[in-house]
C-alpha cells in the first residue's frame, strides 16, 4: 500500500512538471504573451547596455548616474532605446525601470527605500505631491520648467517648483463617425440635426442616443455606449474621469480648486450622463461587474457600439485590436455634456496626472545628471521625436507646431484645445481625497447599476466619503 | 559522531539561520516596529505610539473584514476536512483506477492562487449570467460560496493525500479484532480508524484553518472584495489600507501585527487541542 500512496504523489510530481513544461511554451508561442516576454528581455538588454556602459564610464568624471522609474508600461521599450542612445552619446549612466501597471505608487514605495533610488520619478498632482514632498527637488531654476508654455500648470509650494508635467491628456466621449453618418443618414431619425458636430448640450446627445440604441439593430450595432466597465480596478473611468464633472463645475461656481467638503450640487447631472451610458449600452446593467476596460475599447473597435468614454491614450487599444473595423479618420471626440446650462462652450476634460519629479534625497551629481538627461529627452530632435510619437502632447515651448502628434485622438484633443470658443474642463480629480474614496464611490456606482441601491446612495456616498477622507489626510 | 555534529552544529546551520534572519526575523521585528510608527518608506519612519492600532481598530472596515474571514474559514475548514476525509476512504477501498483518481483530485494544488481565482471568475461568472443574470459581483452571497468552492476544489486533493496515508497507516489487525467482535463498518470508522487518524487530522486542520485565515491571491482574483468590500478577508483588508489611503501605511501595518497575533493564537490553540485527541499506534 505505502508503494502505490509513492506511486501516487511520484506522477502528481511527473504531471506538475510537465504541466509547468507546457506553461512556459505556451508563453513563449502565445502571439499575445510575446509582447511581454519582448518588454522583459528588452528590459534585459537595457540592464545589460546599462552595466557596459557603467563599465566604460566609471572613469568619466561627470560621476552623476540617472535612474527614471517610467509610469508607462506601453512605452517602456521606447525609454529604455532613449535611454541607452543618451548614454551612448553623452556616456551618463541612465537606468529605466518600469512599474507594471497599477503598481507605481507600490514600486516607487519600495525603490525609493534602497541606497540606488529613482532620481527621477513621477507624481499624479497635488495629492501626490503631499505624499512625496519630502523626496521633491525644487526645480524652479531649470530649462525644464522655463520651457512649459502654461506654468499654471506645474507644482508649485511657495516659491518652488516640484512637479513638471511632461505630457497633457484629454478625455471626453468618443464616437465612431462611420456609424453616426449612417444613423443621420436614416429616414426615421427623431432628431432635426444631420451631424454629430451638432450635438452641443446633454439634451441633444440623449435624444440622439435614445434614438440610435432604439434603432440599434438597423445600425448594426449592439447598443450605443460600450461597457461601462465595473471589474475590480476598471471603474476609474466612472469614480474619477467622469465625477470630475460635477466637482469641476461646482468649484467653478465656489472659485476654489479643492475643498474640505462638497455640497455635489450637480449630482443631478452626473446621473444624467451616467445613466444614459448604463441604460443604452451594449451589455445589461446588472453585469457590468464582468468588464473591464479593454473589453469597452474592443468593443468599439470592432464596431459593436459607436461611443465609449476614454481619453486621447485609448487610441492605441483601439487599433491594436485585432480585426478592428474602425477608421482612424472616423474616431472623434465630444465633449461629456451633463446637462449644466451653458454648456455648449464646454470642450473635452483636458488636464495631466503626469508630473516629473527629480528626487532631493539623491547627491546633487545624480540631480544634476537627471535634469541634464530630462532636458535632453525635451529639446533634442531625438527627444522630441519620441515625445511627439509616444507621448502625445507635450507643453513644452521647445516644440513646434510640426511637431504635434499624429494619432487621430491626440489631433482631436489638439483641435478641442486650439478652439478658442470653448472652455477645456480642467482635471480637478487631482485633488480627489484618496484611492479608497475613489474605490468607495465605485462600489456605490456598482451597486446602484445593480438595483441594490439608489441614487442617493451614490450621492451621499460621494460627500460623506469625500468629507471624511479629506478628514483623515488633514490629520496626518 | 554525536561530538562532532555538536561541534560542527554552528557551521552546518549557519546559512539556514542566516537565510532566516534575513528572511523571517529582520523583516518580522522591522513590521513590529514599523506598526508603532507613521512612514511613507520604511526608511524614513517616525514613531506614533499607538495611533496606528487606535485606528485600525476604529476601522470599521477591518472589523467587516475579520468577521467575512472567521466565516469564511469555519465553512470551509468543515467542508474541506470532511469532504477530504470521504474522499480518503473511498480511495482506500481499492476501488479500479485508485491512482488516477488520487492524482486527478491532487492536481488542482499545483495551480497558483491568482490563476485559479482568475479561472473560478470566469465560470461562476458564465454560470450566473446565463441561469440568474447577475454576475458574481451582484451579491456578497456569490462571492463567499464562490471562495467556499474554489477553495474546496483546490485544498481537497492535498488533505485527501494527507488522509489517505493516514488511512494506510492504521494497523490491519486493528480493523481485523475489530470485525471478529463484531463491528460494523461505522463503528470501525469511528472507533478504529478516526482515532488512529488524528494525527492526519491535526495536520489538516491546522493547514486549512491558517490557509483560509490567510488567504489572499484567490481573494483578489475572484471578488476583489467586491461588492463594496463586504467579500474583502483580512488580508486582502490589510494590502487596501497599505495602498488606500495617503499616510495610511502604519494602519495598515498595524492591522498586519494584529493579524498574526490572530492567526498564531487560533492555530495554536487548535494544534494542542487535537495534540490531545491523538493516540499512539
Amino acid at each position: 500500500m505505502k508503494k502505490k500512496m509513492v506511486c501516487a504523489l511520484l506522477s502528481a510530481a511527473m504531471v506538475s512538471s510537465m504541466l509547468m513544461g507546457c506553461g512556459s511554451d505556451s508563453t513563449g508561442d502565445a502571439g499575445k504573451d510575446a509582447e511581454t516576454t519582448k518588454t522583459d528581455d528588452a528590459k534585459d538588454d537595457a540592464k545589460d547596455d546599462a552595466k557596459d556602459a557603467e563599465e566604460e564610464t566609471t572613469a568619466s568624471a561627470e560621476g552623476g548616474k540617472v535612474y527614471y522609474l517610467n509610469f508607462k508600461p506601453e512605452v517602456a521599450e521606447d525609454w529604455e532605446a532613449l535611454a541607452a542612445s543618451y548614454t551612448e552619446q553623452t556616456g551618463t549612466e541612465v537606468k529605466v525601470v518600469t512599474a507594471a501597471s497599477g503598481t507605481y505608487e507600490q514600486t516607487l514605495k519600495s525603490e525609493v527605500a534602497k541606497t540606488d533610488a529613482p532620481t527621477l520619478f513621477q507624481i499624479n498632482g497635488p495629492i501626490g505631491y503631499q505624499s512625496w514632498k519630502d523626496y521633491c527637488l525644487d526645480l524652479s531654476d531649470t530649462d525644464f520648467y522655463n520651457w512649459l508654455t502654461d506654468k499654471s500648470l506645474a507644482i508649485t509650494e511657495g516659491d518652488g517648483v516640484y512637479g513638471i508635467p511632461y505630457v497633457v491628456e484629454g478625455y471626453g466621449i468618443i464616437y465612431n463617425d462611420s456609424i453616426m453618418q449612417k444613423y443621420f443618414a436614416l429616414e426615421d431619425k427623431a432628431v432635426d440635426i444631420s451631424s454629430t458636430s451638432e450635438i452641443k448640450n446633454f439634451e441633444t446627445l440623449k435624444s440622439v442616443v435614445e434614438d440610435m440604441q432604439s434603432k440599434k439593430d438597423a445600425l448594426g450595432i449592439e447598443g450605443v455606449f460600450a461597457s461601462t466597465s465595473f471589474k475590480a480596478g476598471e471603474d476609474w473611468r466612472w469614480q474619477t474621469h467622469l465625477a470630475n464633472l460635477p466637482i469641476y463645475y461646482e468649484f467653478k461656481d465656489k472659485g476654489v480648486s479643492d475643498a474640505q467638503s462638497i455640497d455635489l450640487t450637480y449630482a443631478e447631472n452626473y446621473k444624467n450622463i451616467f445613466d444614459l451610458y448604463i441604460n443604452n449600452s451594449c451589455t445589461d446593467k446588472t453585469a457590468l461587474g464582468t468588464k473591464s476596460v479593454e473589453d469597452s475599447m474592443a468593443e468599439f473597435a470592432l464596431g459593436k457600439v459607436a461611443m465609449v468614454q476614454n481619453g486621447n491614450w485609448g487610441w492605441g487599444q483601439v487599433s491594436g485590436t485585432d480585426g478592428n473595423v474602425v477608421n482612424a479618420e472616423d474616431v472623434k471626440f465630444l465633449p461629456i455634456y451633463t446637462g449644466v446650462s451653458g454648456e455648449e462652450g464646454q470642450g473635452l476634460c483636458v488636464g495631466t496626472e503626469n508630473y516629473m519629479c527629480v528626487n532631493s534625497q539623491v547627491s546633487e551629481a545624480d540631480q544634476k545628471a537627471t535634469i541634464a538627461f530630462i532636458e535632453w529627452v525635451f529639446s533634442s530632435d531625438e527627444g522630441k521625436k519620441f515625445a511627439t510619437e509616444k507621448l502625445g502632447i507635450v507643453p513644452f515651448s521647445t516644440f513646434t507646431d510640426d511637431e504635434k502628434p499624429s494619432d487621430p485622438l491626440g489631433l482631436e484633443v489638439s483641435k478641442y484645445m486650439e478652439d478658442s470658443s470653448l472652455t477645456s474642463v480642467s482635471w480637478n480629480f487631482t485633488a480627489f481625497p484618496s484611492q479608497t474614496f475613489k474605490d468607495e464611490l465605485g462600489y456605490s456606482l456598482l451597486d446602484y447599476c445593480n438595483g441594490q441601491s439608489d441614487w442617493d446612495a451614490v450621492v451621499t456616498q460621494f460627500k460623506d466619503g469625500w468629507a471624511s477622507e479629506k478628514e483623515m489626510a488633514a490629520t496626518e | 559522531m554525536q561530538k562532532a555534529l555538536k561541534k560542527y552544529f554552528p557551521i552546518f546551520a549557519l546559512p539556514t539561520v542566516l537565510a532566516f534572519i534575513v528572511g523571517f526575523i529582520a523583516p518580522f521585528l522591522m513590521g513590529i516596529y514599523l506598526s508603532f510608527c507613521k512612514f511613507r518608506t520604511v526608511t524614513n519612519a517616525t514613531f506614533n505610539g499607538f495611533e496606528n492600532y487606535s485606528k485600525a481598530f476604529a476601522n470599521q472596515d477591518f472589523l467587516n473584514a475579520l468577521v467575512f474571514t472567521v466565516k469564511f474559514t469555519v465553512v470551509s475548514v468543515v467542508t474541506i476536512n470532511v469532504l477530504s476525509f470521504l474522499l480518503a476512504l473511498l480511495l482506500t477501498k481499492g476501488i479500479k483506477g485508485t491512482n488516477v483518481f488520487r492524482t486527478v483530485f491532487f492536481m488542482p494544488n499545483l495551480i497558483g492562487g491568482i490563476v485559479l481565482g482568475y479561472i473560478w471568475q470566469l465560470i461562476i461568472n458564465g454560470v450566473l449570467l446565463k441561469f440568474v443574470g447577475q454576475d458574481i459581483y451582484y451579491n456578497a452571497n456569490y462571492g463567499f460560496w464562490g471562495l467556499i468552492v474554489l477553495m474546496n476544489w483546490q485544498q481537497i486533493g492535498y488533505m485527501m493525500i494527507i488522509y489517505v496515508a493516514g488511512i494506510q497507516n492504521v494497523p490491519g489487525e486493528l480493523i481485523e479484532a475489530a470485525k471478529i467482535d463484531g463491528a460494523s463498518p461505522w463503528q470501525i470508522l469511528k472507533s478504529v480508524t478516526i482515532p488512529m487518524v488524528m494525527s492526519s487530522v491535526t495536520i489538516c486542520i491546522f493547514l486549512t484553518l491558517t490557509n483560509s485565515f490567510k488567504l489572499f491571491d484567490q481573494n483578489l482574483a475572484l471578488t476583489a472584495g467586491l461588492p463594496a468590500r463586504k467579500t474583502a478577508m483580512l488580508a486582502l483588508d490589510i494590502y487596501n489600507t497599505f495602498y488606500g489611503r495617503i499616510g495610511w501605511e502604519g494602519v495598515g501595518q498595524a492591522k498586519a501585527v494584529v493579524f498574526f497575533i490572530i492567526v498564531a493564537v487560533i492555530s495554536l490553540t487548535q494544534l494542542v487541542a487535537t495534540r490531545s485527541k491523538e493516540v499512539e499506534n
